[in-house]
């Protein structure tokens, strides 16, 4: 009898499958239903080394992963067909997820101490930025193994923590050195023998971001008051200063978390930038690079991050303001919105097009959901300690 | 966060005039408050395994051959130059100096 049910259900799944054409057999014979990943993605839980993929569509967790090390300060790229997350832990862990199959690929230990990663213009390509030892290391995206590596060496015997690395295009990686005070650039046109070039920035960059056009590398400065900026289409000119003395000579102000610096900046013409230490967002235009104005907000920003269309710029803060979110409209430069997702907000991801906005708040385990039109919470999810979140639109991006 | 410092002052004085004892060791509940903020909020260079980051690292072997009363004063006040601020708006003196003893055996979890 059992039998007889067994060989029904196979025929069923055979009918099933034959009519629907929406399911794949993998090889150890389980079926998973054929998907495509625009609307997913995945949650660094930094304590424990673990991520949780969601699903910005139901806005529901569908899997939760392991063994990926110290995930403090994590970040995600993802390969250019969408599938493949690669997450950069602080320990070095480099790890290749696949999002549909929910299970870890690859893994590989590429460094001491690692701040970060990139993929190229072609996919092809990993690069890792570390602090220690400090430089960039370039894989092959398919099998993680390692290519080529550039040591930020940049006087004799002393080598800088890297900070800031976006791939640019042409398959180069620019990058800053926060100890060396330059931006390098490197082209990985051929993989094993990648060509750098350097450029003095300014007293230490602390992170770095590309134009969404991918023309304009900026460098925001620790050490000064102002943002360096090279024009990678004419990168012979060197580095122009932006924003230059914002701070006009007053007394530096005690920073409790570094600003992170990406493409989401530019909105509406404009750079939105976070001011070190003050309680402010700088605002270049951002053909000119000239200071256009400045809003003040409720802390020290820490992602000052623009919407999908442009017409929002959502910032979160540092310690000890780190329970607020401000929303700045891009047509009136004014804050039109705070909000208190919870404790110890970390970061901020909007959905491909803009509709909702995921935030994590550590301290409360949770991930909350915004829509950006009427400000409401529309959903929330638990999640251990969730510091990044990373959506898979982040992968047709240049500079993510 | 002020009225919740002075009222753990308070409290420790009280319990230090009952007990007579001369060292100031922070409640048991602002012992979980300084680990949190350690891990998390120095984490945020340091790294929350204290490994080091943007920061140098506060393990114990790294800082084995420094003084603890200028590791003190380096919380208290910051490192002017670098990106270590000072933190004595959320720390007290002797909270830092227990701070520096726990790092120096080996933080907390």
């Amino acid at each position: 009898m059992r039998t007889v049910l067994y060989l029904l259900g196979l025929i069923a799944t055979a009918i099933l499958l034959a009519a629907c054409g929406s399911v794949a057999v993998r090889e150890g014979g389980s079926a998973v239903p054929l998907r495509g990943t625009g609307d997913l993605g995945l949650v660094i839980e930094r304590a424990s080394g673990h991520v949780t993929l969601v699903n910005t569509s139901s806005r529901e967790a569908y899997a939760r992963i392991g063994g990926l090390g110290d995930l403090s300060h994590a970040s995600v790229v993802y390969s250019r067909d969408a599938r493949y997350a690669y997450v950069f832990g602080r320990d070095g862990g480099l790890t290749k997820l696949d999002l549909l199959e929910a299970r870890i690929v690859n893994r590989v230990m590429q460094s001491g101490n690692a701040i970060g990663g990139s993929i190229s213009q072609d996919g092809r390509i990993v690069v890792a930025q570390n602090y220690t030892p400090g430089g960039i290391k370039a894989f092959d995206a398919d099998t993680l193994e390692l290519l080529s590596e550039v040591p930020a060496e940049y006087a004799p015997g002393q080598f800088s923590k890297v900070v800031g690395l976006a791939d640019v295009p042409g398959n180069k990686f620019a990058y800053a050195l926060f100890d060396g005070g330059e931006i390098w650039v490197s082209d990985f046109s051929d993989p094993k023998r990648p060509v750098t070039a350097r450029y003095p920035a300014g007293r230490q960059p602390y992170d770095g971001l590309v134009t969404p056009n991918g023309r304009h590398y900026l460098a925001g400065l620790f050490g000064e008051d102002g943002v360096a900026l090279l024009d990678l289409w004419q990168p012979e000119k060197g580095v122009q200063r932006i924003l230059d003395k914002y701070g006009k000579g007053e007394e530096k102000l005690p920073v409790f978390k570094m600003p992170h610096l990406r493409g989401w900046s530019v909105a509406a013409g404009r750079a939105w930038l976070p001011a070190i230490g003050r309680h402010e967002v700088l605002v270049a235009d951002a053909s000119t690079w000239m200071e256009t104005a400045r809003v003040a907000v409720k802390g020290q920003p820490v992602f000052v991050m623009a919407s999908p269309d442009g017409r929002q710029i959502w910032v979160n803060f540092a310690f000890p303001d780190n329970g607020w979110v401000q929303v700045i409209d891009t047509l009136s430069g004014q804050v039109v919105q705070t909000l208190q997702p919870g404790k110890a907000v970390l970061h901020m991801e909007f959905t491909p097009r803009g509709e909702a906005v995921w935030i994590s708040a550590r301290d409360d385990n949770r991930i909350v959901i915004y829509d950006t039109r009427s400000f409401l919470r529309i959903g929330s999810l638990a999640a251990e300690a969730p510091s990044g979140i990373f959506f898979t639109s982040r992968a047709a991006r240049i500079g993510f | 966060m002020l009225i919740r410092r002075i009222a753990a002052g308070a409290l420790g004085l009280l319990l230090l005039a009952g007990a007579g004892l001369a060292v100031a060791e922070p409640t048991p509940a602002r012992q979980k408050e300084l680990v949190h903020m350690v891990r998390q909020d120095c984490g945020s260079c340091h790294g929350m395994t204290l490994q080091g980051g943007l920061g140098p690292a506060l393990l114990p072997a790294a800082l084995a051959d420094k003084p603890a009363e200028g590791l003190v004063a380096t919380i208290i006040g910051g490192r002017p130059g670098t990106a270590m601020p000072p933190w004595h708006r959320f720390l007290a003196e002797d909270e830092a100096q227990w701070i520096v003893a726990r790092l120096m055996e080996g933080f907390p979890k």
